[in-house]
């Protein structure tokens, strides 16, 4: 690797950060490691400030009561039309049939799904649907004519909050100088995953609430926050776990979840085969009875917030790992907690994903004993761990073999390009398009982060380079882009090929399909 | 991100509201004539063999030159014939079938200016109307609307560029009404096999994936489109997508400028025609392209419909084409190359050319057809005859410093 110092700004763009904008790789071209190593002591850096947003407990909220009036709205309009039927079979009689049908539709079909709390998957928001689209931006002057009949509806107020965090998500990484602490948002918020899929007007929020306070401060301190969110307990099932011998259990309500128990040790910490067995997620899983939220329903001004319910709670000590739990209450799953951040497995398993998220597919081992060490040492200090990742030697050396994930390429390609048009619904499309909707991971493993499930995706990655390619050829200069997007990390041959183009738009389309700026 | 993939099209948003539909101009001195003319103009980037579409096959050079590549009147599939000395690609009936009507011509060994061989500066040129390249604030076709003295009575609302970025030969001070096809813009073949030759130097791993898309292509083009999956026909953009994209823009276009109170003047740009390698001009590549563009060529007659009497199509390319092949069974970029005049306003069934001929002492610096016709004087001919914009206006803001290139004269019946 070259040692040139515009070429470790270009890596370090590319491999800790979002992707180098204008002027990028020059301006850190003097001291690379000491830019990353200022992001990381920015005041605020890592968090979000917009007034739009509400936390994820009152957007959960605020859709709850939207469907409750829409479906409200839904069994009037029903009755209305049933007795109008009524009225016409009554003037009509000896027709029984007319009646009989009216009482078929008159069976409200409104059962309230009550198989999560607030957030059903029933009422998905229908985010990325193809028909919200926005026309292109020319258009999207006509769409504002009044006169248009075609004019897109507004966004209803369950749209509205998954695009605000969307929006702030987006604006976050585009507006970030190097995108460092981003990219650990992005790592911790998929380690830590739930799915827009199961709690829709959460994720956003959960994001912000969880994830990013802690971003650059305790492992520990995230776990809590993570794990005892309404969101994960949602998303996991825990919120409707009941402890057997918990009050609500000995009066028959049954069902001791072990999934969450499961998925805390095997994603979330130890890491899979490490040495607990089902006896220790039974016990675990009856440690966190109790860890629920309170119900929408009920609570217009705490609903959907976390609460620890001791009537669902399994009562009495419990044994993991050895290890005898005597705690009452939330303590107790605040004790397993704190021992499960500080175990050795955490350290190892934790050092070796972000050593492959930000390194290799196959990090080097030295990289991950030195995370790993590091993690121990500062007692999981994640900025100490990140400001590990900066100064081991391997992280400079190691060839660029990382195929960039679909968000990570297209956030790229908006920060080299920061005019070209397009909306939040847009971004969701497109990251929907290559595989990797937002804040909906296929499983509670998160996106996969090696590049075997991200490869096949190319070729739609250059039907968007082309599109986008179409946007703004009037306006970009493909050599100016090369020369934003890779600088010095740019091949003869990549250049070459821009420079052979036959169109200004093939010659970007070329430049944002590079192999040097898929590769990080 | 940037884009949008099955946004409702520029067309409902147009068709849904009669108000923007009060952009309309006459030029008053046509008018007065009892004409409305119309004009469309397309711009070919990527530099297209002007030899592979009309080839001379009355030059004695031509078969040395090109061998068993050459387009002639013999063989398997034989040109269409013109005018004894040229001959037309085979994958174009729909010019041929027009040109016998005398409805299409043919303006052969013609060049811009520009001689350089870069296709931006090249496109650049082509499109701004300037001798030099360095000028791409407007176009000519966008200064010539804005020379065009409206009817007053009518409101002027613009000229019509399509696609989602208004090509730069219709961009410009005058107002530009703009309108994108539904379909995209099929990625290229060639920008597919550009990047495959690209990766297999430093990545071969995602050069198979590629390559993987280009199979795919190459098996629907073999008709064997039934075997495919829905999601592979899908992602499927071999030379159907681009005939249907053509056509689509082709048609819709036409049905625009068309309309009573549609827009008279109007430029697409379409891509694709930079063949290095394996250009296949009867039955390959450029065949294929050449085919689909036909094809927008019979779409744009259907779409005027009774106005066609009053249209002239131009399509032009920034440059040609060497005239030899090179290692790759492609071209490389060149001069001297064909501008297209189609449309029923016009005095056509003719090839204009001054043939510089095809030896090795003809040819420019020894490798491109030689150019002996200025575009501009064909470019002066039709705004001159077609929207009576009068020499001066011509040779001062449209092709500015271009005096020296007097307008062809008579291309209009």
């Amino acid at each position: 690797m070259s040692t040139d110092p515009k070429f470790q700004a270009a890596l370090a763009l590319h491999r800790f950060g979002l992707g180098p904008k204008a002027g990028l790789i020059d301006a850190i071209a003097s001291d690379p490691r000491g830019a990353l190593l200022a992001e990381l002591e920015k005041p605020g850096i890592g968090l979000v400030f917009d007034a739009n947003l509400m936390s994820a407990s009152k957007s959960s909220m605020t859709a709850f009561m939207y469907r409750q009036e829409q479906m409200a709205m839904r069994i009037a309009k029903q009755n209305e039309k049933n007795e109008m039927a009524n009225a016409a079979a009554a003037e009509a009689p000896g027709n029984v049939m007319a009646k009989a049908d009216a009482k078929v539709a008159a069976k409200p079909d409104q059962k309230p799904n009550d198989a999560k709390p607030s957030d059903p998957k029933a009422t998905d928001p229908k985010e990325p649907k193809m028909a919200d689209a926005k026309p292109d931006a020319l258009a999207d002057k006509q769409a504002d004519d009044k006169a248009d009949p075609k004019k897109p509806k507004p966004p209803n107020v369950q749209q509205r909050i998954f695009r605000n965090e969307a929006r702030a998500h987006f604006i976050a990484a585009n507006t970030a100088e190097i995108g460092f602490v981003e990219r650990l948002v992005w790592f911790w918020s998929n380690h830590f995953c739930v799915s827009a899929d199961v709690v829709p007007y959460m994720a956003g929020g959960y994001e912000r609430e969880a994830i990013r306070p802690h971003v650059l401060g305790r492992f520990a301190d995230m776990l809590v926050a993570a794990e005892g969110h309404p969101a994960m307990l949602i998303y996991l099932d825990n919120f409707r776990s009941v402890g057997p011998k918990s009050v609500a259990g000995l009066i028959g309500k049954v069902g001791l979840n072990e999934n969450f128990a499961r998925e805390i040790l095997e994603l979330h910490t130890l890491g899979v085969r490490t040495g607990y067995t089902q006896a220790d997620i039974i016990a675990f899983a009856k440690v966190l009875t109790g860890w629920t939220i309170l119900p929408a329903a009920t609570n217009p001004d705490h609903g959907s917030e976390f609460v620890f319910n001791p009537r669902l709670h399994e009562p009495g000590p419990q044994t993991i790992m050895g290890k005898v739990y005597a705690e009452v209450g939330v303590n107790q799953g605040r004790a397993v907690f704190a021992d499960l951040a500080r175990h050795p497995a955490t350290a190892t398993h934790v050092a070796t994903k972000l050593a492959r998220h930000f390194v290799a597919d196959d990090p080097p081992p030295a990289l991950v004993k030195t995370l790993e060490q590091r993690f121990r040492d500062s007692d999981g200090d994640l900025k100490e761990i990140a400001k590990a990742l900066v100064a081991a030697p391997e992280t400079w050396d190691t060839p660029m073999t990382k195929l960039k994930r679909p968000n990570e390429w297209l956030t790229a390609m908006r920060r080299a390009i920061p005019d070209a048009p397009g909306d939040v619904v847009q971004g969701l499309q497109a990251r929907a398009r290559l595989g990797e909707p937002l804040w909906r991971p296929p499983q509670p493993e998160g996106f996969s982060d090696v590049q075997g499930p991200w490869a096949d995706g190319l070729a739609q990655r250059l039907d968007i380079a082309e599109i986008v390619a179409s946007r703004v050829e009037a306006t970009v200069d493909p050599k100016d882009l090369l020369e934003t997007t890779l600088g010095p990390l740019a091949s003869a041959d990549t250049r070459r090929a821009v420079a052979r183009a036959d169109s200004r738009q093939q010659a970007i389309a070329i430049a944002l399909m590079a192999p040097e700026f898929h590769r990080r | 991100m940037t884009f949008t993939l099955h946004a409702p099209s520029r067309r409902e948003l147009l068709t849904a509201s009669g108000v923007l539909f009060a952009w309309p101009f006459m030029p008053r001195v046509a008018r007065a004539e009892g004409r409305d003319p119309r004009l469309m103009v397309v711009v070919l980037r990527g530099a297209l063999d002007g030899l592979a579409l009309a080839a001379p096959v009355g030059d004695p050079d031509w078969v040395k030159l090109r061998g068993d590549k050459a387009l002639t009147l013999e063989g398997k599939t034989p040109g269409l014939p013109l005018d004894g000395f040229f001959a037309l690609n085979p994958a174009m009936p729909n010019l041929h079938r027009l040109y016998k009507a005398n409805q299409a011509m043919i303006v052969h060994a013609t060049c811009t200016p520009y001689r350089d061989r870069s296709h931006f500066d090249g496109q650049d040129v082509l499109e701004s109307g300037f001798a030099k390249p360095g000028n791409a604030a407007s176009g000519w076709l966008n200064r010539a609307f804005a020379a065009i003295e409206p009817d007053a009575r009518i409101d002027r609302r613009g000229a019509l560029g399509v696609g989602p970025v208004v090509p730069l030969v219709v961009r410009g001070p005058a107002p530009v009404v703009s309108w994108t096809p539904q379909r995209i813009a099929p990625a290229g073949e060639d920008t597919l096999m550009r990047l495959i030759d690209l990766y297999q130097h430093s990545d071969p791993a995602l050069a198979r994936v590629l390559q993987g898309r280009l199979n795919l292509m190459h098996v629907a083009a073999a008709g064997n489109i039934d075997a495919l999956t829905p999601a592979q026909r899908e992602q499927l953009a071999g030379i159907e997508a681009v005939r249907a994209y053509f056509a689509e823009v082709a048609s819709t276009a036409a049905k625009l400028m068309a309309r009573q109170d549609g827009p008279r003047i109007g430029a697409v740009a379409v891509n694709g025609w930079d063949t290095h390698i394996d250009e296949g001009a009867v039955g390959g590549r450029l065949g294929n392209l050449l085919g689909a563009l036909d094809g927008a060529i019979a779409a744009f007659e259907t779409g005027m419909g009774p106005v066609w009497k009053d249209s002239v199509v131009v399509l032009v390319t920034e440059f040609g084409r060497t005239a030899h092949i090179n290692g790759d069974n492609g071209t490389d970029h060149g001069s001297g190359t064909v501008a297209l005049l189609v449309g029923g306003a016009l005095k056509g069934g003719r090839v204009i050319a001054d043939w510089p001929g095809l030896k090795e002492t003809d040819l420019f610096e020894k490798r491109d057809l030689k150019a002996t016709t200025d575009l501009r004087a064909m470019l002066k001919g039709v705004l001159k005859d077609h929207l009576r914009i009068d020499d001066k206006v011509l040779a001062d803001a449209i092709f500015p410093d271009s005096r020296a290139v007097t307008p062809l004269s008579g291309l209009l019946g």
